[in-house]
């Protein structure tokens, strides 16, 4: 029995692995992260798999580590799966030779990913799955979130039948992320498609005392070829295996696959073979073209390891004599891609034998991390095997105008399937519950017609601010279109935000005589002007109905505060007609009872009140009759990013600012860095202007502080100091008093000033003021106001701001806040968060070491905020000196790191004996400074700096055989801070070992650990930093377990410096501990509290629950300094005061503890209970330590 | 043998002590406690409809529509299907309290406007709620709404929850009408079955090192009871409603002067709340022992004895002679005032 399910590709999965598995091993990776948490909150609710238990859900440190708890699940007798992408599978690879290698059954799931090269990528493609392809596991491909769903049920009949394991993948984000509406499968016929008596000869070959065996053995030259040949037999079997459950699936749902299917004209003459996602849209674009008279056809290929030739052979029509092989990854260097190479093989053996004419076969490369895969691109490789002499290696989808292997493609060519369905696009904010709104409604009508839908849903990659684009599609057939709703083809657009009007081309989708629906604050009848004219013609030459609605008034009259999805999601059924209206005004509300029903009713009324008063508030406008007309008084354009920065670099000309308009896949291979290498300094070209309020400084109330500059995520407040003098050129609204410190010349004014279009407006600094009015205690020495109308003359005062030149760092204490904060930040404007508690602390470390930094950064939140592109936020100083910065993986990082700092000193070390050996040519005073140089003071480095000048200008005139050499190593002597940055998820868990590795040698790195708790870029999922009581992904059932203690893990070395730190409760022990870690010549570890949205409370409170979580001993500051024990004294440190507010003041202020009491009281109350004792037991233990009682046992850590 | 038992709401209650809504009603545990302690009745601690709103907030921004606009992410928190409302969690302890006590259990509903949440009445109606608490906590800042507002607005709340429930009404009043009989009488005419005089309000403080206004929540004082005995005494016998004395009972002394201006039941809570559920014990003790030197038979004998009605200068409490008081009044040697 089959009812219909709307859902994405990873639920669909999820459902079936759940209802087939005992132990799941997980561990998040975008994008197969979904399907290990919707297994972990059905077990937290208690639901059941087939046999009527709740499976095990364990989540691991890494992938590797969850594939060795697989491989021990599943020799000991247990259903086992796991899910995971990209990296993540690269760190399986070793238990799936093993796990082959003792021929286990096994389904392991498969998003498919990008693998990191030139650059990371979450985005789909085959390079993971192909490099499993030699471990000696099956692979099996799905294209749609309906074969993910099926296939992921016959996978695990195949492999308990064939004992061949098995990789079920399909394509990241275009299937794992493709909400759509799919023949669901129950219980039974899954349960029915596992053969029990295959179950049980599983279990009869597990390890077990009872009958016990020996397996894992190493063995020598004489046996190990054989035993690798003598499971040759079930390889060879197994394409039979996957048919018969292939077939017996069919049987049970109606619903058959090959494995290769073939689809078009029996004769076909031109024939496309590939896997995937990307086959659905050559299925669709064959119907077309075969409709048309064409001989063309596509294999789908199902099974791809162990590759069944005879299968293919079968499939290919003996008519097909051009063939063009895709291949959805890339080997460089290899003369074709795997499938490529193993269609040729077949055919060519096939040749070979005389079983058929060898045609010609050409091997492309398409969809390389998500990149769109059209009609008109396969069209074009229809094209090219029709060509006389066709590419034999060519692209598709991209613009190669280097080795010009890349077809062309007709951007117009559209379907007949195309044009038979539906097309939706909306324009929203992430914030704003656009995306959430469309998943809904195609809910809606996934379950209350017959229609069939799809949603597919693109972000841009920043966290805050980010926009969001909704691909909707519906209609009455299949829908196979596995790429985004095309120009011209949405017969209804939406706007959801009107800050977006005049920043893209909104109606570059719509088709003739659509729909555009904008939600605007203005009404009707002036709502046409505010078009910019662009949009205007368009609206005109489509002849688009343009709807307006004032979404935002609307929420706030239905006391449903900023939040339109409902609202929004009113107006376009109200307006598409894609259902009878009160069919779907009455669909709308019981969806909301769905999803708030028992939750909260007042919810439900609240949303009721919004959907009635939405009908009443949407109006249409009728455009003049000609663009340019009364009522459409041309609007002021604001100036582009490119055209307010005075002169921009040709690179963030060409490349940046293209990307970040939304041009980025028109940038041809040219344009492309070789290496993935980029320039710093882009991030202030992006002007994002997203802030709704900006903080404005009030110098007359103002004591200097700096904390606003401390606080603020963004890096858009900002003091400086200068001479008076120079303030003659500023603009009349410039704000600068005389400084207060005593510490510089009369005469030097200081400004502190906004960055207004940088700004997220988290409102963080205002909360970090400790000033107020003395008349009036609300008003501090800054204070929040509407960006407008300040957001021009602050624009040209935030400019003046940046011509000022950089005080002498020289003459500014480095050691105290406020005047740390005049130190220049080389890292700003990034796409954190709003109210970010991560970056506060890096852009502190490049105020005080930036020009000398070399950064190690793990994947996670600062490496995306970090360095995604199209913009960086690391940046440089006048002199063009910044932190030099780089992602190498995941789990690499602190070694990543230790081998700058080895190349900077074995580097160092080289200069220094050159510097010897050329002593004489330079100078012997010179030369003996340059190596005994101390280097541990800014002021000894800029010495240095000095001498290294001296040393290049003395080598330029040197004879001397080696002075090129020397001089292209003189940089060396000037000492790098080499920094290893990363969150919880990487130093806790998966890059544990190699930071406690990097820990133990002697070798001079900084480590910052911005600990979140939980890993933020994948969404929030435990990590062994959550602390117990908190809900998070993986433990929906809250976390059971204490908090890892890895600083006082780490401070048991001994020779490592340590700390804890948290700027929101001691921002100056903060400031104190950066100087200390980075001045200690030896390893230095500083772990610091970084609030997070993933906790559960609006960033605006972050300084408070950071204060909250000092002051009730969840988060104690110490420090751990070795110089200290080595001068005599006790090296560790208590700077904290004993917990004066109960934990649970802390603890009830976050949704991530919060929650649990509701939905597991008393659960809840245990783990409060714990964490009350815990912290009072740490703080007695740090006490302890601190009073010089370190042997004394402890707990709680 | 003294016959303590007195009406409340219509129910027949075994003596007049019931502690009023308070946390000790959150714990199944302590609230057996107050049953063995000698309650006669229970309110359940307050479902605070700014309580619901803020959950609302909370679940809404984080749990159910946690959009970040992030590729990687669409939410940090679980999806949780099993977590439960406020609504849902109040039902279930009332649930449990009917499962365990044998006494009487009222549920307490606090809010300031009829936005849903009264809704929840009917539930806890079929929950098995004795008799529901109507707590109307409003602060009255708004220059633009008339005292006459004010009270349309309890008497609205009120009118609502009756149309949903059958069960007996206690509403909870503030001490600031400006006149009090009146408004009583109009609760009663809008259905309530009895009021409990008075609230109290929590005040905010101000911390002098943050410069923030605080949240305080500070226990009643003995002397707090002197206003309940005052309009106690003077309501009694001027209405049918149920009169329950809420604030500053503290000790047997003002549960029996209170009982003598009038009150039908006594509540009491922060002295449960300092010194535990035996209070109550000692409380009804002592209450025994001096009815029974004063040779008192029944609580019915004693109540409303010194109401207004029964006093021979009935002026006395209206004024409550204050000059008197005043006069009377004259500060500690070395002190200026």
């Amino acid at each position: 029995m089959t009812s219909a399910l709307t859902l994405d590709g990873n639920e669909a999965v999820a459902r079936i692995a759940y209802l087939g598995s005992e132990v799941i091993a997980i561990y998040p990776i975008t994008p197969a992260s979904s399907m290990g948490e919707w297994a972990d909150e059905w077990a937290a609710q208690g639901r059941a798999n087939l046999w009527g238990a709740v499976p095990t859900i364990i989540e691991m440190q890494s992938e590797g580590g969850a594939a060795g708890t697989l491989h021990g699940a599943l020799t000991s007798g247990a259903l086992a799966t796991s899910f995971t992408a990209s990296q993540g599978l690269l760190l399986m690879i070793p238990n799936l030779y093993k796990i082959a290698g003792e021929l286990t059954p096994m389904v392991l799931h498969v998003a498919a990913r990008a693998i990191a090269t030139h650059a990371l990528s979450i985005f789909g493609d085959h390079s993971d799955v192909m490099a499993a392809r030699a471990t000696g596991c099956a692979l099996l491909a799905s294209n749609s979130p309906q074969e993910a769903q099926d296939f992921a049920a016959i996978a695990q009949a195949a492999t308990l039948a064939g004992r061949i394991p098995l990789i079920h993948f399909f394509d990241g984000f275009r299937t794992s992320h493709e909400v759509a509406k799919i023949d669901a499968l129950d219980a039974d016929t899954v349960g029915t498609m596992l053969d029990a008596a295959r179950i049980a000869e599983h279990r009869a070959r597990a390890l077990s005392p009872e009958h016990p065996v020996l397996r894992g053995t190493s063995q020598n030259p004489d046996v190990f070829f054989q035993s690798r040949e003598r499971a040759n037999p079930f390889y060879d079997d197994f394409p039979q295996v996957v048919q018969d459950a292939m077939d017996r699936f069919g049987a049970l749902t109606g619903r058959t696959y090959r494995l290769f299917d073939y689809v078009g004209a029996a004769d076909a003459e031109r024939v496309i073979v590939l896997m995937g996602s990307g086959a659905e849209t050559v299925h669709e674009t064959v119907e077309h073209l075969v409709a048309r008279g064409e001989k063309v056809g596509v294999v789908k290929v199902r099974l791809y390891r162990p590759f069944a030739a005879a299968a293919l052979l079968a499939a290919l029509p003996a008519s097909a004599s051009a063939v063009a092989v895709l291949d959805r990854c890339k080997e460089p260097g290899a003369d074709g891609e795997p499938l490529y190479k193993d269609v040729v093989t077949a055919l060519a053996q096939a040749a070979a034998d005389g079983v058929r004419a060898m045609p010609r076969v050409i091997g492309g490369r398409y969809g390389l991390a998500s990149k769109e895969f059209t009609p008109g691109m396969v069209k074009a490789v229809f094209d090219e095997l029709a060509a006389a002499a066709p590419k034999r290696q060519f692209t598709v989808g991209i613009h190669d105008d280097v080795t010009r292997l890349s077809l062309s493609w007709d951007a117009d060519f559209r379907t007949d399937a195309a044009k038979r369905l539906q097309h939706a696009v909306f324009w929203g904010l992430g914030s704003d519950g656009t995306v959430s709104a469309n998943k809904n409604s195609i809910k809606i009508l996934g379950e209350s017609t017959e229609l069939k839908a799809q949603g597919y849903f693109v972000y841009d990659s920043k966290k805050s601010g980010a926009v969001t684009v909704s691909h909707l599609r519906f209609g009455p057939v299949p829908i196979r279109s596995s790429y985004l709703v095309e120009p011209g083809m949405a017969g209804f657009v939406a706007c959801h935000q009107p800050m977006f009007l005049d920043r893209y081309a909104l109606l570059e989708h719509a088709a003739p005589g659509g729909v555009f629906l904008l939600n605007t604050a203005a009404a009707p009848d002036v709502a046409w002007g505010t078009l910019p004219p662009k949009l205007q013609a368009e609206v005109i030459a489509k002849q688009l109905q343009l709807w307006v609605i004032d979404a935002y008034a609307v929420a706030a009259e239905a006391g449903m505060g900023r939040r339109i999805n409902t609202i929004m999601q009113t107006c376009f059924f109200a307006i598409s007609g894609v259902l009878p209206k009160d069919a779907a005004i009455a669909a709308i509300k019981e969806a909301v009872d769905k999803t708030y029903g028992r939750k909260s009713r007042r919810l439900v009324e609240l949303n009721y009140k919004a959907i009635d008063m939405t009908l009443a508030q949407l109006h249409r406008v009728a455009p003049p009759a000609f663009a340019g007309n009364e009522g459409s008084a041309p609007v002021e354009q604001p100036l582009s990013s490119d055209e307010r920065v005075g002169t921009i670099p040709d690179f963030v000309r060409d490349i940046t600012l293209p990307i970040y308009h939304g041009h980025g896949d028109t940038l041809p291979v040219s344009r492309m860095p070789v290496d993935g290498t980029y320039p710093l300094g882009t991030a202030k070209y992006e002007k994002r202007n997203i802030a709704l309020e900006i903080p404005v400084w009030d110098e007359n109330l103002c004591t200097q502080c700096g904390k606003c500059v401390l606080v603020c995520p963004h890096t858009a407040v900002r003091s400086r100091l200068f001479d008076a003098a120079l303030a003659a050129a500023a603009p009349s609204t410039f704000k600068h008093v005389p400084v207060r410190a005593k510490d510089y010349v009369a005469g030097t004014h200081i400004s502190y000033q906004v960055a207004p279009e940088d700004c997220t407006g988290c409102g963080d600094c205002v909360e970090a003021c400790p000033i107020h009015d003395k008349s009036n205690v609300s008003r501090r020495a800054i204070n929040m106001a509407p960006i407008e109308p300040l957001r021009e003359q602050e624009r040209a005062n935030f400019e003046f701001f940046l011509g000022l030149p950089e005080f002498d760092r020289g003459a500014i204490k480095h050691t105290t806040i406020p005047s740390a904060m005049l130190l220049d930040p080389l890292f700003e404007f990034s796409g954190a968060c709003a109210g970010c508690g991560e970056t506060p602390y890096i852009r502190l470390a490049t105020q005080l070491f930036g020009d000398r930094m070399l950064i190690a950064n793990a994947t996670g939140c600062s490496s995306i905020y970090g360095g995604n592109l199209p913009s960086t936020p690391y940046t440089v100083n006048a002199a063009g000196r910044g932190p030099a910065w780089s992602n190498s993986l995941f789990e690499d990082n602190a070694e990543f790191g230790l081998g700058m700092r080895l190349a900077a000193d074995q580097l160092m070390d080289q200069a220094r004996h050159l510097v010897r050996e050329l002593a004489s040519d330079i100078g012997g005073d010179l030369a003996a400074a340059l190596v005994e140089a101390d280097q541990r003071s800014e002021a000894d480095i800029v010495a240095q700096r000095v001498r290294v000048a001296a040393l290049c200008e003395k080598l330029a005139a040197s004879k001397h055989p080696r002075a090129a050499e020397l001089a292209s190593l003189a940089e060396w002597l000037i000492r790098r801070s080499v920094w290893i940055i990363g969150g919880d998820g990487w130093a806790y868990d998966i890059g544990f070992g190699g930071l406690d590795h990097v820990l133990a040698l002697s070798y001079d790195v900084n480590i910052l650990v911005l600990d979140t708790e939980v890993y933020s870029n994948t969404g929030g999922q435990t990590s062994k930093a959550t602390p117990i009581g908190a809900v998070a992904k993986f433990s929906a059932g809250g976390k059971a377990m204490a908090k890892k203690d890895l600083a006082k893990l780490a401070s048991g070395y001994d020779h490592a410096y340590v700390a804890t730190v948290a700027y929101g409760a001691k921002d100056v022990h903060t400031l104190r501990v950066f100087h200390e870690a980075e001045s200690y010549p030896g390893p230095s570890l500083i772990v610091a509290y970084s609030p997070c949205i993933a906790h559960g409370y609006d960033m605006l409170y972050n300084l408070r629950q950071q204060d909250l979580a000092v002051k009730s001993g969840h988060w104690p500051l110490f420090r751990f300094d070795p110089r200290v024990g080595e001068g005599g004294g006790n090296p560790f440190r208590l700077d904290s005061a004993a917990p004066s507010q109960p934990i649970q003041t802390f603890m009830e202020s976050e949704t991530r503890f919060a929650m649990l009491a509701r939905s597991h009281p008393e659960a809840a109350e245990r783990f409060l209970a714990q964490a009350q004792a815990d912290a009072e037991r740490r703080y007695k233990a740090y006490k302890d330590m601190a009073q010089g009682r370190p042997d004394e046992p402890t707990s709680g850590a | 043998m003294i016959d303590l038992s007195t009406d409340y709401l219509g129910l027949r209650l075994k003596n007049p002590l019931v502690p009023s809504a308070s946390p000790l009603t959150r714990d199944l545990d302590s609230a057996l406690r107050l049953e063995d302690a000698g309650a006669a009745a229970v309110v359940m601690y307050s479902l605070f409809e700014e309580e619901l709103r803020a959950e609302d907030a909370m679940l809404d921004r984080f749990v159910l529509n946690p959009e970040i606009g992030c590729g990687e992410a669409d939410g940090f928190l679980p999806r949780d299907g099993e977590m439960s409302g406020g609504l849902e969690r109040y039902l279930a302890q009332l649930d449990r309290l009917k499962q365990r006590l044998e006494i009487p259990v009222v549920a307490s509903l606090n809010g300031v406007t009829p936005s849903g949440w009264i809704e929840l009445g009917r539930e806890l109606e079929r929950g098995g709620a004795d008799a529901l608490e109507l707590n109307v906590y409003h602060v009255a800042a708004d220059a633009g709404v008339s005292g006459a507002a004010v009270e349309a607005r309890y008497l609205e709340l009120l009118t609502e929850l009756r149309r949903v429930v059958s069960l007996p009404i206690v509403m909870k009043l503030s001490p600031y009408f400006s006149s009090l009989p009146d408004f009583v009488q109009r609760v009663e005419q809008a259905g309530a079955q009895g009021v409990a005089l008075f609230n109290r309000f929590y005040q905010p403080d101000i911390d002098l090192d943050c410069l923030r206004m605080v949240d305080a929540l500070r226990l009643s004082r003995p002397d707090e009871a002197l206003l309940r005995i005052r309009w106690i005494a003077i309501l009694h016998g001027r209405t049918r409603l149920t009169l329950a004395a809420t604030g500053g009972v503290h000790s047997e002394s003002e549960a029996l002067k209170l009982l003598l201006a009038g009150a039908d039941v006594v509540h009491l809570a922060s002295s449960l709340l300092q010194h535990g559920p035996d209070r109550l014990t000692e409380i009804l003790a002592f209450m025994q022992n001096w009815m029974e030197e004063k040779e008192y038979e029944s609580i019915a004998q004693l109540k409303g004895s010194m109401s207004q009605k029964h006093l021979p200068d009935p002026g006395l409490v209206a004024r409550a002679s204050y000059l008197r008081v005043l006069d009377s009044f004259s500060p500690r040697s070395g002190v200026w005032s």
